[in-house]
C-alpha cells in the first residue's frame, strides 16, 4: 500500500514547525497512526511536519507537584520511567502495553492523544488522573484539560494549526493502574479501565465504551460510597452505548467494564 | 517532488532521492536492492518488515523513508559480521526456528533487539517481547527456545 503523494519537512524549532502548521501541513509524531491512514488513503494530508527534530518536546520531568511529560516522549521512555511509574502508574501500564516493541519505540504521548482513537488507551488514563495537555498553536499557547480535548471519533478540540507540545499530569497517582482487554496482543483494546486512587477518592475512566474515553460513574458512586468491588463492577458500564460489532455486543462491552473497572481499582489498592 | 535523504544500511552511507511517501521498506528493498526484509501483512500487524533504526526494533512498512534520514539502520543483511554470523542466526540455525522463513528475518531482527544487553532475559519476557511479530506456521516454540538460547551465548560471548 502507498500512500499519496505529500510534501515533507522536519523543522527543529517549535516556530518554523507553527509555521509549517499554519501553512496548512499535519503534523506527524511517531506516525504510528497516521502511516496506516495514509496507506489505506484513510488520511491524504498535502503535507507533513515530521516532530521528531523538535528536542523540547521529549523529556519526562516533576514541575512542582505536577508530572510533565514532553508531546514527542516515546511509549518505550513513558513506560521505562521510574518517575511515570511512581506518580503515574496507570500511564506506565498503559504505555507498556500499547502494540509492541516496535510500535513504542515510534508510537509518542502526544501522538496518541491528538489520535484520539476510542480504542486508544492513552484518553482513559488522561482522563482519570486528571491531567491535561499544553498547547502551542500560531495564536499562542493553551492548556486543553482531558475532559475538553476529545469530542468524538478521532476529532479533538485542537484547531488544524494546534499541536501538543507536553501532557501534564497532578502527581502522587502512583495508586494508579491500567487494565484493558484485547484479542491479539497487538490489537487495540476492545475496553480498557484506568483506575486512580488519590486519599479515599476512586476515579475510573474507560476506553472503548463510546466514541471518546468515559469515566465510570455508576462503579465510582459506590466505590466511593464504600460499596463493594463486585457490586461497583455491576454497574461500570451504566450509562454507556457502546458500539457494536465484530469485536462484541454492547452487552458484552460493558461486562468488560466491570471486569477491567475492577481489576485496575485491585491492582491500584495493590500498590 | 523528491527530497534528499542520507541513510546508513549496515554501515554504508546511501545519498538517495525519494518520494517523501516513500516508505522506508520499499527504499531497502527496491533502491537498495536489500530483499532480505519482507512486507507481510503492509498494515503494521505482523512485524515482517522490522529493521532497527539506531540499534531499535521499528516497522520499516510505517515509517517513511524521509523519517530515517541522516539515521543508521541495520536489516538483516546486517546482523552476521566478518566472524560469522550473529548468535541470534546460529540459534535459529540450531533450534530449527523456521519453517517457511517468511516470518523470520523480523523474527530475527525483533529478536536480537530484544535480547541486547539482556542476557538473562526471561522466558516470558521473550514471548511478551515478540508479540508483535506473527509466525503463520505458528513455529513460536522453536522461535522462544532460539531467541533464549541466543540471549544465553551473548553472555558468554
Amino acid at each position: 500500500m502507498i500512500p499519496t503523494k505529500t510534501a515533507y519537512t522536519r523543522p527543529e524549532s517549535i516556530e518554523e514547525a507553527l509555521a509549517t502548521l499554519a501553512d496548512g501541513a499535519r503534523p506527524i509524531a511517531g506516525g504510528m497512526s497516521l502511516i496506516p491512514m495514509m496507506k489505506l488513503r484513510l488520511a491524504s494530508p498535502a503535507s507533513l511536519v515530521d516532530l521528531s527534530g523538535l528536542a523540547e518536546l521529549t523529556g519526562i520531568a516533576m514541575d512542582g507537584s505536577d508530572l510533565v511529560i514532553g508531546a514527542m516522549t516515546r511509549h518505550r521512555e513513558v513506560a521505562g520511567s521510574a518517575l511515570v511509574r511512581a506518580q503515574a502508574g496507570a500511564l506506565a501500564d498503559a504505555a507498556a502495553g500499547i502494540g509492541s516493541p516496535a510500535v513504542r519505540n515510534r508510537g509518542t504521548i502526544g501522538g496518541s492523544l491528538a489520535q484520539s482513537d476510542p480504542h486508544g488507551d492513552l484518553p482513559a488514563v488522561l482522563l482519570a488522573l486528571g491531567g491535561s495537555v499544553e498547547v502551542r498553536g500560531a495564536s499562542g499557547s493553551r492548556t486543553i484539560a482531558a475532559a475538553d480535548l476529545a469530542v468524538g471519533f478521532l476529532t479533538t478540540t485542537l484547531a488544524a494549526d494546534e499541536m501538543i507540545v507536553a501532557v501534564r499530569l497532578p502527581g502522587g497517582a502512583g495508586r494508579s493502574a491500567y487494565a484493558k482487554f484485547h484479542r491479539r496482543a497487538i490489537d487495540w483494546s476492545i475496553v480498557g479501565a484506568a483506575a486512580v486512587i488519590r486519599g479515599t477518592t476512586t476515579t475510573v475512566a474507560l476506553t472503548g465504551m463510546a466514541a471518546v474515553a468515559v469515566r465510570a460513574t455508576g462503579f465510582e458512586v459506590i466505590v466511593n460510597a464504600g460499596g463493594s468491588l463486585e457490586e461497583a463492577a455491576r454497574h461500570a458500564g451504566d450509562g454507556t452505548r457502546p458500539a457494536e460489532g465484530l469485536d462484541g455486543s454492547a452487552e458484552y462491552k460493558r461486562h468488560l467494564a466491570g471486569v477491567l473497572a475492577r481489576r485496575a481499582t485491585e491492582a491500584a489498592l495493590a500498590r | 517532488m523528491r527530497s534528499s535523504i542520507r541513510i546508513t544500511v549496515n554501515g554504508v552511507e546511501h545519498d538517495l532521492e525519494v518520494e517523501p511517501r516513500r516508505l522506508l521498506v520499499h527504499a531497502l528493498r527496491e533502491d537498495l536492492g536489500l530483499t532480505g526484509t519482507h512486507v507481510g501483512c503492509d498494515t503494521s500487524s505482523c512485524g515482517a518488515c522490522t529493521v532497527h533504526l539506531d540499534g531499535d526494533a521499528v516497522l520499516s512498512c510505517t515509517m517513511l523513508a524521509v523519517q530515517a534520514n541522516g539515521r543508521s539502520i541495520t536489516t538483516v543483511e546486517g546482523l552476521a559480521t566478518a566472524g560469522g554470523l550473529h548468535p541470534i542466526q546460529t540459534a535459529f540455525h540450531e533450534r530449527h526456528a523456521l519453517q517457511c522463513g517468511f516470518c523470520t528475518p523480523g523474527m530475527l531482527m525483533a529478536g536480537a533487539a530484544l535480547i541486547e544487553g539482556n542476557p538473562e532475559i526471561t522466558e516470558a519476557e521473550v514471548r511478551q517481547g515478540l508479540e508483535g511479530n506473527l509466525c503463520r506456521c505458528t513455529g513460536y516454540q522453536n522461535i522462544v527456545d532460539a531467541v533464549l538460547v541466543a540471549a544465553r551465548e551473548t553472555a558468554r560471548a
